[in-house]
């Protein structure tokens, strides 16, 4: 037999963009070795809308619309973030009724968001009864959140300046019965997910993230917490009225005492977090409650507000902690209609590079739920894909830096 | 417990479905049929889940009330909104509409309001059930 036959090599399996496995497209292409990865390469840029483009063709009110279908999961922190931006640059002050209800909404889409990841998760190792079970949980969370904004999933309850929406007192025994419902059944999710032998085996020591690596590639939200990194933009710098609330830093060490950085830990984390968030809903609630009646927005004529942003001049960021981490919105106006300048940096953009130390040295098998665990939204992350002409261009990463050199020249102009 | 899932799965074969199981409890072997005896009063349908109050569905204009200002149009996120010079009232195309409801909120006359009709699908988009005015 020649010598180069039996020579052990390894070789590449693409995945993706399209694939039973992914619910979103992108592309991976892992170099393995047997069933182990040797190497992980993750391939973006599939569904890139233009939306930051529409958007600087748009007047602040209606970019909010847009905003909200970056994301469907996420359509209340983006509008949000972009709100708050430009309210820095207007000054707008947001009053504090709106505020607590700002807060209600954040939360109730973090419940739906992360019950939503846990049913993914379960169905990624292959349990679909679980699946069913938690959704049927988030239908519930759905049901409320359809009768706070009047919709289930674009909420647009979002105002610059305030919400769309109040909470009157007659609405207050629905939050309330919601609420208790989830409670109750929190504790039968968490014993499934936490104690079940079917997700200890999948998810123990799978896809780990050193603190290190989070720290390095700047990991956010779940997945750096769940790393032990201690970062919440809740906390950090609170906005709308975190501040005033009781709340901490989950990380998987409060239930466990010990931080793996594993898939079982991110796991901890998210669910943690729907049960901070429903007791959080509760004390905004009976805040709301004590409260007078009052204004929800700060100039509640749309003609008025639309005249005061088209005078706005500088530039603004909106931070909020979405489900799945920080997202930033850079807003620059120049005292036009239109924003100058819109840009958007969703989670996932983060959470991707992870990905690789997470995925090397697992099998073939544990791609879904290492890659799931993460819970990446593509369509919130791709922002670079240039067709001119019809013809498709690849930037090099030169090019790419020159391009984005002379963007804060002439910003700065 | 080792397998803490059996004991749930076990008592919701004993429990009703929590699925609502809208149009008809089995999928009809044809679709458009099942809708002309649902019409003709042969089939009956399983309704949807009820929309809550405040629901954003199909929108209503008062095409009355309307003094053609076009305020509506500045601010609608998708240019559903049309404007008829001639009798200077709006026109909405539904399958642009995204159902925010931000045209009721700039509306000086307060003549658009959204209904609780969500049921739109239609194979043509300037079908007459698509477009108010």
């Amino acid at each position: 037999m020649p010598a180069e036959a039996t020579e052990k090599s390894t070789y590449k399996i693409p995945i993706g963009p399209i694939h039973p496995a992914l619910k979103e497209p992108v592309m991976f292409e892992f170099e393995v070795d047997g069933e182990r990865i040797v190497d992980a390469d993750v391939y973006l840029g599939h569904v890139h809308r233009t939306i930051e483009w529409t958007g600087m063709r748009r007047n602040p009110v209606q970019v909010l619309y847009l905003a909200e279908r970056i994301c469907g999961i996420c359509s209340y922190c983006h509008p949000m973030s972009f709100a708050l931006a430009v309210e820095r640059i207007a000054g707008i002050e947001v009053p504090e009724r709106a505020e607590y209800l700002r807060v209600v909404q954040a939360e109730l889409e973090r419940i739906c968001s992360h019950t939503l990841w846990a049913g993914v998760a379960a169905h990624e190792i292959g349990f679909d009864s679980v699946l069913f079970l938690t959704w049927q949980v988030r239908e519930k969370a759905l049901d409320l959140t359809e009768y706070l904004t009047g919709n289930r999933v674009t909420k647009a309850i979002t105002q610059i300046g305030g919400v769309r929406r109040d909470i009157t007192k007659d609405m207050v025994p629905k939050i309330e019965e919601t609420m208790g419902f989830l409670k109750d059944n929190f504790g039968k999710l968490k014993k499934i997910f936490l104690d079940d032998k079917t997700f200890k085996m999948r998810s123990q020591n799978v896809g780990v993230l050193t603190k290190e690596d989070a720290l390095k590639l700047c990991a956010v939200g779940p997945t750096g917490r769940a790393s032990g990194v201690k970062k919440d933009v809740r906390i950090d710098q609170p906005y709308f009225a975190f501040s005033e609330l009781d709340f901490d830093y989950v990380t998987p060490d409060v239930l466990t005492g010990e931080v793996n950085g594993d898939v079982y830990d991110r796991i901890i984390v998210r669910l943690l977090e729907v049960k901070q968030s429903i007791d959080l809903i509760e004390q905004c609630v009976d805040i709301l409650s004590g409260m007078p009646e009052g204004d929800i927005v700060a100039e509640p004529k749309i003609a008025k507000l639309l005249n005061q942003l088209k005078k706005a001049e500088g530039d603004g960021i909106g931070r909020m902690e979405a489900p799945r981490g920080e997202v930033i919105h850079y807003v620059k106006m120049d005292g036009h209609e239109h924003p100058y300048s819109w840009k958007v940096r969703a989670p996932t953009y983060n959470n991707i590079l992870p990905w690789i130390p997470m995925l090397k040295g697992e099998q073939i098998a544990d791609i879904p739920i290492v890659a799931a665990s993460t819970d990446p939204c593509m369509s919130c992350t791709n922002r670079v894909g240039i067709v001119q002409d019809g013809n498709r261009k690849m930037y090099s990463g030169e090019d790419l830096h020159e391009l984005s050199v002379q963007k804060t020249r002439r910003l700065m102009q | 417990m080792k397998f803490s899932m059996i004991p749930q799965v076990l008592s919701q074969m004993l429990k009703k479905p929590f699925t609502n199981k809208f149009p008809a409890k089995y999928i009809p072997s044809s679709v458009t049929g099942y809708l002309k005896d649902v019409q003709s009063g042969k089939a009956k349908m399983i309704p949807p889940v009820e929309t809550p109050e405040g629901f954003r569905g199909k929108i209503q204009y008062d095409r009355d009330t309307c003094i053609g200002c076009k305020l509506c149009i500045k601010v609608c996120p998708t240019d559903a909104i049309e404007f008829v010079p001639e009798t200077k009232k709006i026109r909405i195309y539904l399958s642009r509409c995204c159902f925010c409801s931000q045209c009721n909120d700039i509306c000086p006359k307060d003549c658009l309001s959204m209904g609780d009709e969500f049921l739109l699908a239609d194979t043509d988009k300037y079908s007459s059930d698509l477009i108010v005015e």
